[in-house]
């Protein structure tokens, strides 16, 4: 066919689609639309293109496998298992591994993908948090991602759990132990869901449908105004040279990034096929049907869930029993409340950040980890305390690993989980000042060329050259970095109680927090003078940090 | 030179590719892109020929790696480099032959002005001032009432998920006199048969019969227990109360297998400790010492089983209420 008759073609469904949707207008805007380049943005990609190769090859999976717990007596291709009893579950998922031509390519695509998901979704959200993206105006989108993550950690479960081996048998053990561990209503609410006792022959369907219709379409609808909102929001850009707070600096959608973004996803999707070719994952057959009197040492669940699994080890075993009930803190506090704080404190950071620091004003510059030395801190502080619970979620690999005792490891992390996030965000902190010092350097003085010279007198000194522009631009970022909030006065002029003080002064207090230990810029007036005489500028060197704290946390005369 | 760093407009110069100059390299891309889908192409074909020509319990030797699986291998490796150089294609296609040079565009202001914002306000209390729910309030609060009633049938009919809890809990299927089985084997067990040291899974008899007449597991994740034998001398303490026959019979003791952090089966055994380790949470009991926590977050001890010999001479659960209390997690409406 000439390209003039595929045009022909093509004009005549164009037409006959903008005769009824009247498309033209709408789309040609979209199709120029621009999107800012960063390795960085492809991770939320990999997150939604894990989540459509899920998708696929979890539709492929329901074509064979049954959600029953029936027992029945195993008679397929795996001959170690051949006539042992199980639920039908089980007996289909080692049907779909061996007789099934691609049903364990499947599997282990499934597998590995939805481990990406999990890892992709995670690591979007440091980036996003790290750059402050979350601020203005997209606090909403920050907690539908927030969102998102839950229903991922909880649709990966659901799913670990359904071939109903050993080792997805306990994790349920597990998980109905601790709905048994809510005040009043738990031992109802796991009666409920498990249709009476553990494990009951309810649970599996249920679940079932729970993984492939209900969490999918919340994911699958919470994603569309996740990507709806970036759309219409436009998305943020790291600072540089052209980039303002009133532009958006990049290629266009359509051709640049539809080969792009779309040759991402072959990439996402033959990754996942690759490993699920050359590295098994979860060999359910090795592990045998659960059995609810049997165990193997070395469970551990996969890696998202690590974190509630270490702390659930880490917890110390306080329980209360009184009036003829028990209340478990030692299961309660670990996989419930602790969860339930950190979500919800996650959600709701951008108002926590927003309040404190008094900052109303959209952004849609990202924010240099360095430039915003509290946050970054908080984030490295939380990070350090999920990577304890995490470690500790392998606490026995550790110790069988490295030969060490399993409880000096469990006493080493009980202690860790308090001393050394408070450690890591100090140290993250001074980081981050000193690569702001850094950058203030550069600015009045240029670079280390590496070239040193002698001068007649013998004196000896490194020549500095200044930086290009594109740097300089990258640097002065900073420059509209706020200043902390003024500390409330108690009483006005007339001796009267301001109201709304305690409130205020919690707000200075927390912007103080955020703001006050900063690196000053150097003025536009400073560079320019650097600039024309290098070396006259070094007094300014290495200046005091702006210790405003003490002045202004002392009450106003 | 002036700076202007608060207004960095314009954009850095653009450098041109090399595809961007020579016809030559750009020729190359061009060929390379083609190249890929070709490869992508080839590799779906292989996918079907292996798919039709590889039989499922084919395996292949790995040097160093040892047998895998040639099915899923070879539909792997072939279906990955399929989807993978399909992608590798498209980018290279963008990276190196589409125009890479940056556009700006303005944003425009999310927040509406102020005249829009009250227009709308207008047009909000133009509806509401129509529909008269402030002129008649009984709509309004008979429509919500309704609403809210709507709503329970929906939770009501949740109620028969599962059954109450009842006592299920509290219960298990030892009584007095129930033999216990060696879970292996299944078979009864005398004093004698049990060396000192060693340690056995339990069942009560005809655990399978209820199993099988219930088409559930739920009394084995209750009744499972651990059965141990050592030297009288070494037994600190067991959870006999004062006053009653012993709960231990010649060194032997009964354990729940069941953990009472969350409920995974114990399973990891120090002889010479007789400590009994979780393999789920790390919990330890002290088996020689009343089955009490010795590390780990479970709270309580393990519950025992007051055993003894029936007429035969096969070992038995002593009391009739099994355990006398519940195994396995602590529940709210625990004692």
């Amino acid at each position: 066919m000439s390209s003039s008759k595929v045009e022909q073609a093509g004009g005549k469904a164009y037409e006959w689609a903008d005769d009824r949707l009247g498309a033209a207008k709408y789309l040609k805007k979209q199709l120029n639309k621009v999107f800012p380049d960063h390795w960085s943005f492809m991770l939320g990609e990999i997150a939604l293109y894990s989540f459509i190769v899920l998708l696929l090859t979890g539709t492929f999976l329901t074509l064979w496998f049954k959600p029953s717990m029936t027992e029945v007596v195993y008679n397929g291709s795996y001959l170690p298992l051949n006539g042992v009893r199980m639920s039908e579950a089980y007996a289909s998922t080692l049907d779909i591994s061996f007789d099934v031509r691609g049903g364990l390519l499947m599997r282990q695509i499934h597998h590995w993908a939805a481990l990406f998901f999990v890892a992709a979704i995670s690591v979007h959200l440091l980036r996003v948090f790290f750059t402050g993206a979350f601020r203005k105006p997209r606090e909403t989108n920050w907690i539908i991602g927030v969102g998102l993550l839950t229903l991922a950690l909880l649709e990966g479960f659901a799913g670990y759990s359904l071939p109903d081996d050993l080792l997805s048998g306990t994790g349920l053990r597990i998980a109905n132990g601790i709905m048994l561990s809510i005040p009043v209503v738990g031992t109802y609410v796991s009666f409920f869901v498990f249709g009476g006792e553990f494990p009951g022959t309810d649970f599996i369907p249920r679940l079932y449908t729970v993984h492939v219709l209900l969490v999918p379409g919340i994911i699958l609808a919470l994603i569309t105004v996740h990507l709806m909102l970036v759309w219409f929001q436009k998305h943020t850009q790291y600072p540089g040279k052209g980039r303002t707070e009133g532009n958006v600096v990049g290629y266009p959608l359509f051709p640049i990034y539809t080969a792009k973004a779309g040759g991402f996803f072959f990439v996402v999707f033959g990754v996942t096929a690759l490993m699920g070719g050359l590295f098994q994952i979860n060999p359910i057959w090795l592990y045998g049907p659960y059995i609810p009197d049997q165990i193997t040492a070395g469970s551990q669940p996969d890696w998202y869930i690590g974190w509630l699994e270490g702390a659930l080890r880490m917890m110390p075993n306080i329980e209360f029993s009184a009036w003829g009930h028990t209340l478990s803190i030692n299961v309660l506090f670990p996989s419930v409340i602790l969860p339930g704080i950190i979500f919800t404190l996650m959600a709701l950071y951008p108002f926590i950040e927003a309040w404190a620091t008094g900052d109303r004003s959209s952004h849609h510059v990202l924010d240099r980890p360095r430039n915003a030395p509290t946050r970054t801190a908080l984030g490295t502080m939380s990070l350090s305390f999920y990577g304890l619970l995490w470690l500790e979620g392998g606490n026995d690999l550790i110790a069988s690993t490295f030969s060490l005792n399993v409880f000096a490891i469990t006493w080493f992390m009980r202690i860790a989980i308090i001393v050394i996030p408070p450690l890591v965000f100090v140290a993250t902190k001074r980081a981050c000042l000193g690569l702001q010092r850094r950058d203030r350097d550069k600015l009045l003085h240029g670079y280390e060329s590496g070239v040193v010279k002698r001068l007649p007198d013998g004196k000896y000194y490194e020549q500095h050259e200044p930086i290009s522009d594109e740097k300089r631009v990258l640097l002065m970022a900073r420059a509209t970095s706020p200043q902390p909030l003024p500390m409330p006065e108690k009483y006005d002029e007339n001796g009267v109680r301001q109201p709304g003080y305690w409130h205020r002064r919690l707000q200075a207090r927390l912007s103080h927090f955020f703001y006050s230990e900063r690196i000053p810029m150097p003025t536009p007036e400073q560079i320019e003078a650097a600039l024309h005489h290098e070396s006259d500028v070094t007094a300014e060197r290495d200046t005091e940090i702006d210790d405003s704290r003490a002045k202004a946390l002392a009450p106003h005369e | 030179m002036t700076i202007q760093p608060h207004t960095p407009n314009d954009l850095p110069v653009h450098r041109p590719r090399r595809s961007d100059t020579d016809p030559r390299a750009a020729k190359r891309a061009e060929r390379q892109v083609a190249l890929l889908f070709l490869g992508s192409g080839l590799a779906s074909a292989a996918f079907i020929v292996f798919y039709v020509a590889t039989p499922l319990d084919d395996t292949i030797d790995i040097p160093g790696f040892g047998a895998v699986n040639a099915s899923n291998l070879l539909l792997g490796v072939t279906m990955g480099f399929a989807l993978f150089m399909i992608g590798a294609a498209a980018i290279h296609w963008a990276k190196k032959l589409m125009p890479d040079v940056e556009i700006v565009h303005q944003r425009s202001l999310h927040a509406s002005d102020d005249e829009a914002k009250s227009a709308l306000l207008e047009e909000y209390r133009r509806g509401v001032d129509e529909s008269g729910v402030k002129r008649r309030p009984l709509i309004l609060g008979s429509m919500v009432a309704a609403l809210g009633l709507a709503g329970l049938p929906a939770i009501v009919l949740l109620r028969d998920l599962g059954p109450l809890p009842g006592t299920a809990l509290k219960q298990t299927m030892w009584a007095k006199g129930t033999p216990i089985l060696i879970a292996e084997t299944m078979q009864k067990i005398r004093p004698a048969d049990l060396e000192v040291g060693t340690l056995v899974s339990g069942v009560p008899e005809g655990i399978d019969l209820v199993m099988e007449e219930a088409g559930d597991t739920n009394e084995l994740a209750k009744s499972a227990v651990l059965l141990i034998r050592m030297d009288p001398g070494e037994i600190v303490a067991d959870q006999t109360p004062a006053g009653s026959a012993s709960w231990t019979y010649q060194g032997i003791m009964c354990y729940s297998k069941i953990c009472t952090h969350v409920g995974c089966p114990l399973g990891l055994y120090e002889q010479h400790t007789h400590h009994m380790l979780c393999p789920c949470h790390q919990s330890t009991f002290d088996l020689s010492d009343a089955g009490n926590v010795v590390f780990g977050p479970a709270a309580r001890s393990l519950p025992q089983l007051a055993i003894t010999v029936d007429d035969d001479g096969y070992l038995v659960a002593a009391n009739e209420d099994g355990f006398g209390q519940p195994v396995g997690p602590s529940y709210w409406e625990r004692p």
